[in-house]
């Protein structure tokens, strides 16, 4: 086998696309990652708008029942699993090294690992699609609905199984992240001298290391259940459906977490940048993130108070999760007091982190009230609840998104998006996402129930439905500006190296990066080093207007492209594309697997003659 | 690792590979604390049986978990070894391991094979399914300890294992030991406690 892993010579080049498949830079795996989440956003946004046409009229017979389903169990999917996830480890891949004062990950060639199982990963869950045997059971796919007798069908394979290809890639990055952040920090970068966005990137990084195992564990009993005979979640046999649930929401809260922790610490990078003022209460906000990380774990069961776990159960997690609204509101006054009295810039990322913000609030209060055990029993199940899930998820996750794709593009690809289209985009996406979602309070507590295909004219819900149907046109709109803005910054004119005045450590050096990112591993006194930097040049008379200088790049040892990630991921695709059609293809993805693993041992990280 | 080990800065001190080991066993207490969960959530729930004391062997089980402790004994001599630059006593403590794993795995082959000629089978009972799930994936961790003993130690023969490289046997040996602790709480919950269970008359409160 080493005689095999040994011909093939390493991969050089450092363009085209065999350089993007071979590469294991921070920055491409961002790029990779940002426009495959991109990618899936559309593939979504495409299955919301068939829900809100066929929503948009009572008794339509635009799409079946079946259909139905299965839109909303894929764009839930596809939005939590394969956007707002992987935007946020575009924004770890891309951000971290930079903020931290390191040239690269841990380890580089696992980061590439995790990317392409990813992609596999969600190609896998969509070649349901081309079998037109689709996921149909709801994000959460409650047993015992996904057993055989209630889903005959493959989608239910489809889903588990490529959720576990996913898990396993979400898994080996956030290792990485672990790692990177508590081992590649600058010298003098404590751990109090984080910016937000690191932290908050270690903290979703560990839920993500803890909380994956646990669904793991469920998606393997229902997967045997369907495909090996077994009875994990079957009443009739003795299983239990409501261990299902507890096994997916012990994932499923801290994987809410997961989705808005990356954003809340964008938006807490964005804010002071724009108020000209460094971030009220940093200690305040960093242990609010750290509760809301271990509290996070003791409130999954607010999911299920209507399953009939009994007072002494839903009393305690309505106390839990009353408490940890108490550390997201502690970030929330931060905010607020680091806008106070600062020079307030209404930028593009700016207004989008206003708007998470804002928006937030609104599903953060929502939140509370069915936070409250009797009352979520009026709420659950109801579009109450899809309009709450909304403005955190779309108000919270993607305003927080976006206002990093504004603030870092220029750090990216060293052009500005355009301020008037960032604008547009921001009250587009803002009017939209309001008129889409707010009339859902109304229909939920006016009784319309979730996960229904139709409805009749006499329930009185259509205006309430065309109103948000219509909402669902102006945020179609809100994206299509997005992507001409990007589209045309290939013209755009080239921005200085730091175009906000920000902070981060990231801004001192050239936009684009150099693949080295850092001449020289810059020495932290403090927070916010690039303002002491610059604050410190301006005392001395000598203004920083230029970034660090560019060095012959050979003069610096970086971790060499290699086929092993892309190879081995094959091979994990595989096994799980085995288990979905024949058990061969498994067995030869495991000897992929395996050969990936003994050529990537035998390979030194960095090439002794490449002198990249 | 033929090439020279150059030491790298870390914030902590502590080497890249070691931490991510230490998160990734973290990781994997949730994976087998499901597991166990489950079990226990099922223990005494099945419809029919066999149940626990109809098939467990509590004996028979006591050596192939002596034999397992005994491997972890072994992986501590190959690491001692790897400090010493011993080649012969890391390639033999190596193998040592790998063999005594192997007989715990050999008899985990047929104590499957002896339960289900006695009727217990994934699709039989609750009992069936959660023992075979939770001893099985455990299996497939002690499988993966041992290949990866074996590449070592093949490793080891061709003297590209000593001092400097010690790091590669010192994780090679926390998974292991971490798989060997995990087996002393299956043994215990499993066989000890709930070895003995009958049907779901006799549990307390089924």
């Amino acid at each position: 086998m080493a005689a095999i892993t040994g011909v093939i010579s390493r991969p050089t080049s450092y363009a085209g696309v065999w350089s993007w498949l071979t590469t294991v830079d921070h920055k491409r795996i961002a790029v990779l990652y940002g426009a495959t989440a991109i990618v899936f956003l559309i593939i979504a946004g495409v299955e919301a708008g068939v829900i809100r046409m066929q929503l948009a009229s009572a008794d339509n017979d635009l799409i079946g029942p079946g259909r139905f389903n299965q839109m909303f169990t894929m764009h839930a999917t596809v939005m939590i699993f394969m956007v707002i996830m992987p935007l946020s480890v575009s924004f770890f891949n891309f951000v971290i090294p930079l903020a931290i004062g390191a040239r690269d990950v841990a380890f580089p060639r696992l980061n590439a690992l995790s990317y392409w199982i990813f992609l596999f990963g969600a190609i896998l869950m969509h070649m349901a699609f081309l079998v037109d045997q689709v996921p149909d059971a709801g994000w959460f796919s409650y047993a015992n609905l996904t057993e055989k007798p209630f889903s005959v069908n493959r989608g239910l394979d489809y889903w588990s199984i490529s959720l576990l290809v996913l898990g396993s890639s979400s898994v080996a990055g956030a290792l990485n992240f672990v790692v990177t952040i508590i081992n590649m920090r600058a010298p003098g970068m404590s751990m109090m001298r984080m910016p937000v966005f690191v932290w908050m990137t270690l903290i979703t990084s560990l839920l993500l290391v803890l909380a994956f195992p646990v669904i793991t564990v469920g998606l393997i009993e229902l997967t045997m259940d369907r495909n090996f005979g077994t009875h994990f979640f079957i009443p009739a046999e003795g299983g239990d459906p409501i261990l299902w649930q507890h096994l997916f929401w012990v994932f499923g809260h801290p994987e809410v977490y997961i989705l808005i922790l990356p954003a809340m610490g964008i938006v807490s990078e964005v804010l002071p940048t724009f108020s000209g003022k460094p971030l009220f209460g940093y200690p305040f906000i960093i242990f609010s993130g750290i509760v809301i990380g271990i509290m996070g774990w003791a409130v999954w069961s607010h999911h299920m108070f209507t399953v009939g776990l009994g007072p002494v159960a839903n009393s305690v997690f309505t106390i839990t999760t009353m408490l940890i609204g108490v550390p997201t509101g502690i970030k929330i006054f931060n905010w607020i007091g680091t806008m106070w009295k600062g020079a307030v810039e209404f930028t593009s990322p700016m207004l989008f982190a206003l708007g998470f913000v804002a928006l937030f609030i609104v599903g953060g209060l929502s939140g509370v009230s069915h936070a409250v055990s009797p009352s979520d029993f009026q709420q659950q199940d109801t579009y109450y609840i899809v309009a709450h899930l909304h403005y955190v998820l779309f108000g919270g996750s993607i305003f927080g998104a976006f206002a990093g794709i504004y603030y870092w593009y220029p750090k990216l690809t060293g052009r500005m998006l355009s301020e008037t289209l960032g604008k547009l985009n921001f009250w587009l996406m803002f009017i939209g996402m309001n008129l889409t979602f707010f009339p859902m309070h109304f229909l939920g507590l006016n009784g319309m129930p979730r996960r229904i295909y139709t409805y009749s004219a006499e329930f009185g819900w259509e205006n309430m439905n065309q109103l948000a149907s219509l909402g669902y046109i102006v945020l179609f709109l809100s994206f299509v500006v997005f992507f001409v803005n990007i589209w045309q910054t290939r013209n755009a004119r080239r921005v200085s190296h730091d175009p906000w005045d920000a902070p981060g450590l990231e801004w001192s050096i050239a936009s684009p990066p150099p693949a080295y990112n850092f001449a020289v591993i810059p020495q932290v006194e403090g927070l916010d080093q690039y303002w002491i930097d610059k604050q410190k040049a301006r005392d001395a008379g000598t203004p920083l207007t230029e970034p660090e200088a560019l060095v012959d790049p050979d003069s610096i040892h970086m971790p060499s492209p290699s086929y092993w990630p892309i190879f081995t991921a094959v091979g994990v695709a595989l096994i799980g594309g085995g288990l979905l059609s024949h058990y061969a293809i498994s067995f030869v993805g495991g000897a992929i697997t395996m050969m990936g693993v003994i050529g990537w041992g035998n390979e030194p990280a960095t090439a002794p003659s490449d002198h990249h | 690792m033929a090439h020279a080990v150059e030491p790298e800065y870390t914030t902590t001190g502590l080497n890249h590979r070691k931490l991510l080991m230490w998160v990734f066993l973290g990781s994997d207490c949730l994976f087998f604390g499901a597991l166990i969960a489950t079990y226990m959530v099922y223990r005494g729930q099945s419809l029919t049986g066999p149940y626990p004391i109809d098939i467990i062997d509590v004996p028979v089980t006591t050596i192939s978990t002596f034999v397992l402790l005994m491997s972890s004994f072994a992986m501590v001599q190959a690491l001692a070894a790897t400090h010493a630059d011993n080649k012969r006593g890391i390639v033999g403590w190596l193998v040592a391991t790998a063999v005594l794993g192997a007989i715990f795995i050999g008899f985990q082959v047929v104590e499957f094979n002896t339960f289900k000629n006695e009727g217990l089978t994934l699709g039989g009972n609750l009992f069936g399914a959660t023992f075979f799930t939770l001893t099985g994936f455990h299996g497939a961790h002690v499988t993966l300890g041992i290949i990866w003993l074996v590449a070592m130690a093949i490793l080891a023969n061709k003297g590209r294992v000593g001092p400097n490289s010690a790091l590669d046997i010192e994780l090679l040996g926390l998974y292991w030991h971490f798989v060997d602790i995990v087996w002393i709480v299956i043994f215990t919950l499993l066989y000890l406690i709930a070895g003995f269970d009958a049907g779901p008359a006799a549990m307390p409160g089924g």
